[in-house]
């Protein structure tokens, strides 16, 4: 479904701040795949991401979707496959819009945007819906301002709007590491479900470990611009926090570079 | 006496001023870009409008043309910003200059007269009133317009583009498209007020766009403290902005009347936009009280 192949980034090349960011990295997702990425800061998770995403083009290798080379399609039109969250609550949606014109602006993603109304009635229906699943009680706030909302209220929101329109791919880049215990959990929760129910595949980066081996099928771990670990099927059921870190030690050979990886 | 006799004309100007400042509206607020080009593409709007309408156009072809030429002129600004990289301030200015030699050209000369007893403008000074209906007219319609726009899903586009560019490209959104876009609809509009201004007044000249961004904002700032903490939409808002522009010219012709230098009367309008432009920062940074978090707590 997703494939990476000998993916390179360096930023600021041939500068004295020269940072090889992505090193030759591969990856095949298959269809329905929940994978969870962990790794110490600078490792070049979010890198990955955004270079699947679009963000910026990257300096060698191939992207491909189903098959299609997606390499040098501009952001935009990568969204059309590609449902994303962001670390920053603020990211993900348009703070000075209302909740209703947020989700419209994400159920119209990857269609053409022409001069017809950008909400109907029957719209507003569906948006209700998919927020009273929620359980937020902002089913019945469709004209707040997202601004005024709380940063798990516009993260789970941004969930919703990613997961709209049947994206093949989910990109998540710890997307509950800015917000409190109990509501990161209760994303997280959320995100479960979504991904479940829309059979999305998924790429989740988090510092937590346990919540990287709870979740998904598959986890990877990269270090230094390289996918070092990559821990599938039976033998991802079996990880726990220790083995987690006795393979990384063992591949790596260094102590583990974050100590924000160790929590949870 | 004299400044009341004067009232009707100010108010007559001040719509004039009024849409070119929704012009700005749309790239100030909506796509939170500073846009010189307005001060180019105003004159640009009345030398295309007045030399036309000498060549003996009818009055309707000639302000279409002239609002064609001024989405030109934003199209410059926005191909220089989005395909060039160059940044939208640097955009606008350059775009002015060219403007500035485009203009001169246009007219041949330094100004053109269009006088209102030769041929046959909608609206001029020597019929105020008359003047003042037809303006009221143009701006409700633009109004409605732009407020229809903003509602389609092309219109919401560009509204996401300027509120969060990160999150429009993750929706799927051209953003360099839109803001294109966004410019040369901005600039379209302000040379429909220029052409509007040269029929008013009866003349086309060089000089006359100098300073226009800068009324342009004092609108929008005064209409923002107008429509205050009023339920907004954007037909409030653009109301809001065309009001802000017949306050600022009103205002503007009082203090003339006070019998100010006029040559004092372009500083002090700087100043004054100056002054409100700081307003959010003075307030972040000299009064910030600890707000109280208007966030529920189920999240
Ligand atoms: N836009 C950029 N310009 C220059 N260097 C960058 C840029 N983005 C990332 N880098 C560098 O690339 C490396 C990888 O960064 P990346 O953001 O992918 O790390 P990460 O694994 O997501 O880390 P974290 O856990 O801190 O989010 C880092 O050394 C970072 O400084
Ligand atoms: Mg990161």
């Amino acid at each position: 479904m997703l494939e990476l192949k000998n993916i390179t980034k360096i930023f600021n090349a041939n500068t004295v701040n020269e940072k090889v960011a992505l090193n030759d990295i591969s990856l095949t997702l298959e269809d329905g795949d929940f994978v969870t990425v962990i790794g110490g800061n600078g490792a070049g998770k979010s890198t990955m991401l955004n270079a699947i995403a679009g963000t910026f083009p990257v300096d060698g290798g191939q992207i491909l979707i189903d098959g299609t080379d997606i390499t040098k399609l501009p952001e935009h039109k990568r969204a059309k496959f590609i449902g994303r969250v962001f670390q920053d609550p603020m990211t993900g949606t348009a703070a000075d819009m209302w909740i209703e014109e947020n989700m419209s602006l994400a159920i119209n993603r990857g269609k053409k945007r022409g001069f017809t109304w950008a909400i109907k009635n029957n719209d507003r229906e569906l948006y209700k819906q998919m927020l009273k699943r929620l359980d937020l009680g902002l089913e019945d706030r469709l004209s707040t301002k997202v601004g005024l909302l709380s940063g798990g209220q516009r993260q789970a929101i941004t969930l919703l709007m990613a997961s709209m329109n049947d994206p093949k791919l989910l990109l998540l880049d710890e997307h509950t590491a800015a917000l409190d215990p109990k509501t990161a959990a209760k994303v997280l929760a959320i995100t479960r479900e979504i991904v479940e129910e829309n059979h999305l595949t998924t790429i989740m980066i988090t510092h937590n470990m346990q919540d990287a081996i709870n979740h998904g099928n598959r986890l990877i771990m990269m270090n230094a611009g390289k996918i070092i670990l990559d821990i599938k099927g039976e033998e991802k059921k079996a990880l726990t926090v220790e083995s987690l870190l006795e393979a990384f030690h063992k591949t790596s050979g260094s102590a583990f570079a974050s100590d924000r990886a160790l929590l949870g | 006496m004299g400044l009341l006799n004067a009232m009707p004309g100010a108010a007559a100007q001040g719509l004039i001023w009024g849409i070119m400042a929704i012009g700005v509206y749309i790239t100030f607020k909506v796509l939170d870009l500073a846009d010189l080009t307005v001060d180019g593409s105003m004159v640009t709007g009345m030398a295309v409008c007045a030399m036309l309408m000498a060549a003996g156009w009818n009055v309707w072809p000639a302000m279409l043309i002239a609002v064609l030429a001024g989405m030109g002129c934003g199209l410059v600004t926005g191909l220089f910003h989005t395909l060039m990289g160059i940044p939208a301030i640097l955009s606008g200015i350059l775009t002015q200059l060219i403007l500035w030699s485009v203009n001169l050209k246009i007219m041949g000369k330094a100004n053109q007269a269009l006088p209102a007893r030769t041929f046959d403008v909608l609206i001029s000074q020597l019929e105020k009133y008359h003047a003042l209906v037809i303006l009221a007219l143009f701006c409700v319609v633009l109004v409605t317009l732009l407020y229809c726009f903003f509602g389609t899903k092309f219109g919401a586009a560009l509204r996401a583009t300027g509120c969060n560019e990160k999150m429009a490209r993750a929706q799927g959104i051209n953003t360099d498209m839109h803001k294109v876009v966004g410019l040369a609809l901005s600039n379209g509009v302000v040379a429909l007020s220029g052409a509007l201004m040269a029929q008013y007044s009866g003349k086309a000249d060089i000089n006359d766009g100098r300073g226009a961004i800068v009324i342009g904002l004092a609108a929008v700032i005064i209409g923002e403290a107008i429509i205050g903490k009023m339920p907004q939409n954007y037909i409030v808002r653009m109301t809001g902005v065309i009001v802000g522009g017949i306050v600022y010219y009103v205002v503007y012709q009082t203090v003339i009347f006070l019998g100010l230098d006029t040559d004092l009367l372009k500083m002090l309008s700087a100043l004054v936009v100056a002054v409100f432009l700081a307003v959010p920062h003075l307030k972040k940074t000299y009064f910030n009280k600890p707000r109280k978090k208007e966030v529920s707590k189920n999240a």
